[in-house]
């Protein structure tokens, strides 16, 4: 299935990235090319097959539940673009 | 009972399903090792990895595995041994990662039963689907600043279970009734601590309407994060209402998410593009799966509290409760802890009036909880005792109690002190007894006479010449003995 | 007399022990090269005042009798990927703008805690994403050999300041990232030796992710030895890192022997392409027969799969990129451009932030995830991976190693294949396969092609068994006597 215009622009604001009106087909033209090449992989028998869900034989590691990390709000907020006091800010939502 | 909504095309029944979330009583968030408590600065509860700092990376926190299988075990549910996490895809200001771990394809726990009694003494069984364990997402604040929203991530990557129930509610009571249920089993298990004031447990309603008959389930819309039974009760009430108005105009409810504004009692939509919601699931990569061993299960099984199916049950046997009663003891861990140490060794329907009635009458006019009780246990078991060997009368006890929970001074010392005692000496209520009757021939006649109900009135007298404190049967005795003997 | 920046990692550490030299000696001829060889566009950030203070401490603890081992005192380039405390960390990205970490990377964590003296921090594509090093918000690296007509050439990519870093005598080491050939493909086109160990034998954590279940760290280093070395410093189990397993680390430099005798090579099949240079064809039948010479045995394999690893590639790494990548939205850190919304904010960061190349792979991993395509494209791509693991699996019962060349190609002209995407993405061919199983494999240089441009071999061997993917790399190494240099060495070229 080749992908047009709106499905691009639909894609785009899934990913949220704004993408000029213009650049819509030419991008249309390259997804379509990279899909279409990973296409071939509809060759590949994979009945009954299990998808991957981790490549290494490991099982899963956990921590005990006790607090060792926090309490650094300048740490967490030092790097922002806005900020009032230790919150981020935004541009306001409206709900 | 069941509810129905009267429109101008007929009945209409409600259908409703829960999505409750519970937060997990841990120390520290399900995938890093940040402090979970409520109410703190902002963003002091942040580690880089709640951030989403650039190649920070989750590890699970067991203790939360554990509880989702706790209370997947108290919900009577089907505990999956492989469960996997995914990331559930969307942009929003106060979720980090641009994603939420969540459990998607494979929860930790599958379908449960809820046992709901009603207050009508019915019972009805209601389906849990799933519940499943996820990261919660920070708190946006949009009435600090005129153009912007401002960000706190204290809550962010706190542990919670989502526990879905099937689409069996069919009642805003029996939601109420539902949510009411759970938290006692999630406060049983200590698996959650059920406030909803401070948000650890809070619900997703979806709500359809349709005609008594109908098979198929209509759209339905689900209202977010109501944060009390009071408001989840009302949403429904407002939101079914809505509907009905909207098929019986003609129009078609549209499957969407809604708020419910308890200042209007109404449910309005929330704006959302067109194509918003694509989660985009997927399989965490920076995880592996959950592989619990049944040894591990079976352990949490062996260890799992007696939950307040079972000991109402116990209640009634044991103690001859009426199942109502046993209801009401059994809701909340603590009350049905405070009645089992009163009824032991005692009178337990005598307790269990003592606790309904005196003593949640008290505690709800103080607006106090039982934990808060100023009369403990151990003292109103005195206080059953003192009536038990007619140290004081029951009336004269009601007055003890209520000193009691004043000063949380023992009866003991109350009844002594005030000098309650009952009087059992039999020529102290003679005296008493005979001094009434002389000096109310005309109605010691009527009694004589044959009106048996005259003697109240007599024994009224006697109590009142000894403030109470003659033993009523002893009184009642010699009265007879002496207007009728 | 040579400049210290020549010495290979070995000789540097000899040097050292020996008190032949000081570390901020060492340290002051690599910064010297590293300010020479500016015009290769090595580094987005050169950080030589931590390297001297680091270097004076390398020299302080071994004044005390205390120095940490191999890599103390090291001059070492960092990608750009690794987030490092306190210094800018970009990505090689725009929408990382002004970015100071708060934090170090494990592996980069592990190389200070060894001694190691970093230098900088090197270019790369844009989020790792390339194969050519064009992709850079900082502009292109070029390779210290050029080409024929004296054109220049891209290092590859992505880790292409890292790799042309060691291939210019910058410094003896660097640090690599490797998701789809990363370090194995720009080690080829720029004559020296990358590796990517087993995946989970360095911690992802601190690491800017690129595609989660694929990303791992590695070293680029000029001799296999070295590149012992630098691994055994880099590796490690790390508990912040799920992913990370919790195995001991061996002495990898103590597994090259020098004896290959009864190793059993795999040279496997489907590795020969249509319209591969003869030249490259003729090289890898060389390795086989080097290795034989020594004592090997050389099985023909077949991996019939190996031709589908690469489109499931990019499904999958998209993927997790299309995720991995939504926490660059404006809010905590990096660039901002305002919008009337909180979603037009985040379009406007994310349109202006990320490159074209970026912004493909995340557009096609948001697309393969999506309602109704999510099972056709990424649980198929994931299902052919498990059919690809298998097949590795099966195949490593019966053979040690495999051997393969590591890339298609030598090293191309700055600008070409940027036009086609899936031309690009060829590069990595041969060396995708290894990332899809989670193996270790090693690039060692083992010829010029006729233009005199490196070319490099690959030897693939199992899970958590470096030791003989260095054993059979150091008999490779030995037998190709590669010696040739590039143009620009030490920041001089002609």
């Amino acid at each position: 299935m080749a992908l047009d215009r709106d499905d691009v622009r639909k894609i785009a604001f899934l990913a949220r990235i704004k993408v000029p009106d213009a650049e819509l087909a030419p991008l249309a033209d390259e997804l379509n090319g990279i899909i279409g090449w990973v296409e071939q992989l509809s060759e590949v028998d994979t009945d009954g097959v299990e998808p991957m869900t981790s490549v290494t034989e490991m099982t899963l590691k956990s921590r005990d539940d006790a607090v060792s990390d926090a309490g650094y709000p300048d740490r967490v907020v030092r790097n922002a673009p806005d900020r009032a006091g230790d919150f981020y800010a935004v541009p306001k939502v409206v709900e | 009972m069941t509810y129905l909504i009267q429109g101008d095309t007929g009945d209409w029944e409600v259908v409703i399903g829960l999505e409750v979330h519970a937060q997990v009583s841990s120390e520290a968030k399900l995938f890093s090792g940040s402090p979970t408590a409520f109410g703190a600065e902002p963003n002091t509860q942040v580690s880089l990895v709640d951030a989403a700092m650039p190649g920070m990376l989750p590890v699970i926190n067991k203790f939360c595995v554990e509880q989702a299988v706790k209370t997947g075990l108290g919900l009577q549910a089907a505990i999956n041994l492989h469960s996997v996490f995914e990331r559930k895809n969307y942009f929003y200001a106060d979720l980090p990662q641009g994603y939420q771990i969540s459990q998607y394809q494979h929860p930790i726990v599958g379908e449960g039963t809820v046992i709901l009694d009603m207050p009508d003494g019915t019972s009805r069984e209601i389906g849990i689907e799933r519940l499943h364990m996820e990261q919660d997402a920070g708190k946006s604040m949009h009435d600090q600043d005129p153009k912007r929203s401002f960000i706190d991530l204290n809550r962010a990557g706190v542990c919670l279970m989502e526990i879905v129930s099937k689409p069996d509610l069919r009642s805003p009571e029996e939601a109420g009734v539902f949510v009411r249920k759970l938290r006692s089993i999630l406060r049983y298990l200590g698996t959650c601590d059920g406030n909803m004031e401070q948000g650890s447990m809070r619900a997703d309603v979806n709500v359809s309407v349709r005609h008594p008959g109908e098979t198929e389930y209509r759209t339905r819309a689900e209202i977010k994060n109501v944060n009390s039974v009071r408001f989840i009760m009302q949403a429904i009430e407002v939101e079914a209402a809505r509907q009905v108005e909207t098929w019986e105009a003609g129009d078609e409810v549209v499957q969407e998410t809604r708020l419910f504004d308890p200042d209007r009692a109404e449910t309005r939509s929330m704006r959302a593009k067109e194509f918003a919601h694509d989660y985009r699931y997927f399989p965490d990569p920076d995880l592996l799966p959950v592989d619990l061993d049944q040894a591990f299960v079976d352990g949490i099984a062996a260890a799992l509290p007696e939950l307040p199916d079972a000991k109402k049950e116990r209640f009634i046997a044991d103690f001859g409760l009426s199942a109502y009663d046993a209801g009401v003891l059994v809701a909340d861990r603590e009350t049905a802890a405070f009645f089992e140490n009163v009824a032991e060794g005692r009178d337990a329907k005598q307790a269990a009036n003592w606790l309904t009635t005196n003593l949640f009458g008290a505690l709800n006019a103080a607006g106090k909880d039982i934990a808060e009780s100023p009369v403990s246990a151990a003292q109103l078991g005195e206080l059953l005792d003192l009536m038990a060997d007619a140290t004081i009368s029951g009336r004269i006890a009601k007055d003890v109690f209520e000193e009691m929970f004043e000063t949380s001074k023992d009866p003991g010392a109350i009844v002594e002190e005030k000098g309650l005692k009952q009087i059992t000496d039999t020529g102290a209520i003679e005296a008493a007894v005979d001094q009434v009757i002389n000096d109310n021939p005309g109605q010691a006649d009527e009694v004589r006479g044959g009106n048996d109900k005259a003697i109240g009135w007599f024994v009224g007298q006697v109590m009142k010449a000894t403030q109470g404190k003659a033993n009523p049967q002893m009184v009642n005795q010699l009265l007879r003995d002496k207007l009728k003997g | 007399m040579a400049k210290l920046n020549d010495l290979t990692l070995a000789e540097a550490r000899d040097g050292l022990a020996a008190g032949d030299f000081s570390a901020v000696e060492l340290a002051e001829d690599c910064i010297a090269a590293m300010e020479a060889a500016r015009d290769l566009n090595l580094f987005i950030t050169e950080t030589p005042e931590i390297a001297r203070e680091r270097a004076a401490q390398s020299d302080a603890r071994r004044a005390a009798g205390g120095a940490h081992g191999a890599m103390d005192g090291i001059p070492i380039a960092v990608k750009d990927l690794f987030c490092t405390e306190g210094v800018l960390t970009t990505a090689a990205s725009h929408i990382l703008d002004g970015f100071h970490p708060p934090y170090e990377s494990t592996v980069s964590q592990n190389l200070i805690d060894a001694g190691a003296v970093m230098l900088g921090k090197t270019n790369l594509d844009e989020f790792a994403m390339g194969s050519a090093n064009m992709t850079s918000y900082y502009g292109p690296v070029k390779n210290p050999w050029v080409g024929a007509a004296g054109e220049d050439l891209v290092p590859g990519g992505s880790s292409g300041g890292s790799v042309a870093a060691v291939a210019a005598n910058v410094c003896p080491g660097s640090t690599g990232t490797d998701t789809g050939g990363s370090i194995r493909q720009p080690a080829s086109l720029c004559g020296v030796v990358g590796l990517k160990p087993t995946y989970g034998r360095c911690s992802r954590w601190g690491i800017v992710a690129f595609a989660s279940s694929l990303d791992q760290a590695g070293p680029f280093a000029r001799t296999v030895r070295d590149s012992a070395i630098m691994l055994k410093a880099m590796a490690g189990h790390d508990p912040k890192d799920s992913t990370s397993a919790p195995v001991e680390v061996p002495d990898f430099e103590a597994a090259i022997t020098g004896d290959v005798k009864g190793l059993r090579v795999g040279i496997p099949k489907e590795y020969t392409l249509d319209g591969m240079p003869a030249e490259i064809q003729a090289l890898w039948d060389r390795g086989a027969e080097w290795l034989k010479q020594q004592g090997a045995e050389i099985v023909p394999v077949s991996l019939p799969h190996t031709k589908y690893a690469l489109p499931a590639y990019y499904i999958v790494a998209p993927a997790e990129a299309s995720s991995n990548l939504a926490r660059y939205d404006g809010v905590r850190y990096g660039l901002r451009v305002d919008g009337d919304s909180l979603d037009e904010m985040y379009e406007n960061t994310r349109g202006a932030g990320f490159g074209a190349e970026v912004r493909r792979r995340v557009m096609i991993g948001t697309y393969v995830l999506s309602a109704g395509y999510y099972d056709a494209y990424y649980v198929k791509a994931q299902q052919v991976r498990t059919k690809i693991l298998n097949e590795f699996k099966q195949t490593f019962a019966d053979v040690d190693v495999l051997l393969t060349p590591t890339a298609p190609n030598a090293a191309f002209p700055i600008g070409a294949k940027m036009d086609d995407p899936v031309a690009m993405y060829l590069n990595d061919i041969f060396t995708v396969p290894a990332n899809m199983a989670g193996l270790p494999g090693i690039s060692v240089p083992a010829g010029l092609d006729a233009d005199g441009l490196p070319l490099g071999l690959q030897i693939v061997a199992k899970p958590f068994d470096e030791e003989t993917m260095f054993r059979a790399a150091d008999a490779l190494e030995r037998a190709a006597e590669f010696t040739a240099k590039p143009k620009y060495l030490g920041g001089q070229g002609g």
